[in-house]
């Protein structure tokens, strides 16, 4: 008896679909991303108000402090406390007055913890204003509810 | 001459299985690392270090006091404004500054009108002090936001 050989064929599916969907994710979550989000510290949780609003535009020469609950203060990555503050603060005001510009020009961004005491919060800025630091930001969330 | 059918061209497979690896593991990266992000906004405050801060005081312009005291916790004990008690109510407070000031302060330019002075207790949760500053620097009426005192200091701390 002759035996017909089968020719099994390679079954193919059409990818184009999927991969047309797998890049309009990726695009949708490329452009998502927060780079912003490296000025946040996941020890920081911050208080809430209903009357913040985003800034239109980034505030000028920028001082972000951190103040975490036990009442650390992180600042570029470095923590101080409130006695060891002013040697942060002198390098940032370095680079600043290398610009021409004066601490007066600075903002001083403080992302306190919501259950930080509320003392270290003006510590903070006491030790800033030693500094000839005069311009402060409380960062806050804005509360939608 | 014997012409061969040019349309029987050979199909070509591209072998996509590396880049379909590459863009799954892209994609598992950017779906990981995706984070809701909630907005942030400030309070601003002006606060040079006066020279004469413990002296003399200018008593022209007597900022308003807001004295906020903690329990041993933390917790808000009592709101008095200008040795006026207010209980733990930052509505009551809200209604004190809008009787102190007036509600017309809206149309004045930023960086005009009263001053605040908040003096806390040292161990008072950070988040009471952002409540107490929500309730005296405005309130919202539908979409538009009321404003009332724009102008906020800090008592020296208390230890």
């Amino acid at each position: 008896m002759r035996v017909v050989s089968k020719k099994y064929e390679m079954a193919e599916c059409d990818l184009t679909p999927m991969i047309d969907m797998v890049f309009q994710l990726i695009a949708f979550f490329m452009v998502l991303i927060n780079f912003a989000q490296t000025e946040a510290n996941d020890r920081v949780v911050l208080p809430k108000s209903v009357l913040v609003k985003p800034p239109e535009e980034a505030l000028e020469f920028p001082i972000v402090l951190h103040v975490t609950q036990d009442g650390e203060i992180i600042l570029g990555g470095e923590s101080f406390t409130t006695d060891t503050l002013r040697i942060g603060l002198g390098r940032e005001l370095a680079v600043i007055r290398a610009e021409g510009k004066s601490p007066a020009d600075a903002n001083v961004i403080i992302r306190a913890h919501k259950d930080t005491a509320a003392g270290d919060v003006q510590e903070v800025i006491r030790v800033a204003q030693d500094q000839e630091l005069e311009r402060f930001a409380l960062r806050v969330k804005e509360d939608r509810t | 001459m014997k012409v061969r059918n040019r349309n029987e061209a050979i199909k070509q497979d591209v072998n996509m299985t590396s880049m379909i690896d590459i863009v799954f593991l892209l994609l598992i990266f950017f779906v990981m690392s995706f984070k809701i992000v909630e907005m942030e906004g400030d309070f601003s405050v002006r606060m040079p270090l006066a020279s004469d801060q413990s002296g003399a005081i200018d008593d022209t312009e007597l900022p308003l006091k807001l004295r906020l005291r903690a329990d041993v916790s933390g917790k808000l004990a009592s709101i008095q404004m200008n040795e006026i008690p207010l209980g733990v109510d930052f509505g009551a407070l809200q209604n004190t500054v809008i009787g102190l000031i007036g509600a017309a302060s809206p149309g004045e330019e930023s960086g005009q009108g009263p001053e605040i002075e908040i003096d806390t207790d040292f161990n008072l949760k950070y988040e009471h002090v952002i409540e107490a500053i929500t309730a005296v620097s405005g309130y919202k009426e539908g979409d538009q936001t009321v404003k009332l005192i724009e102008k906020i200091k800090f008592a020296k701390p208390r230890r």
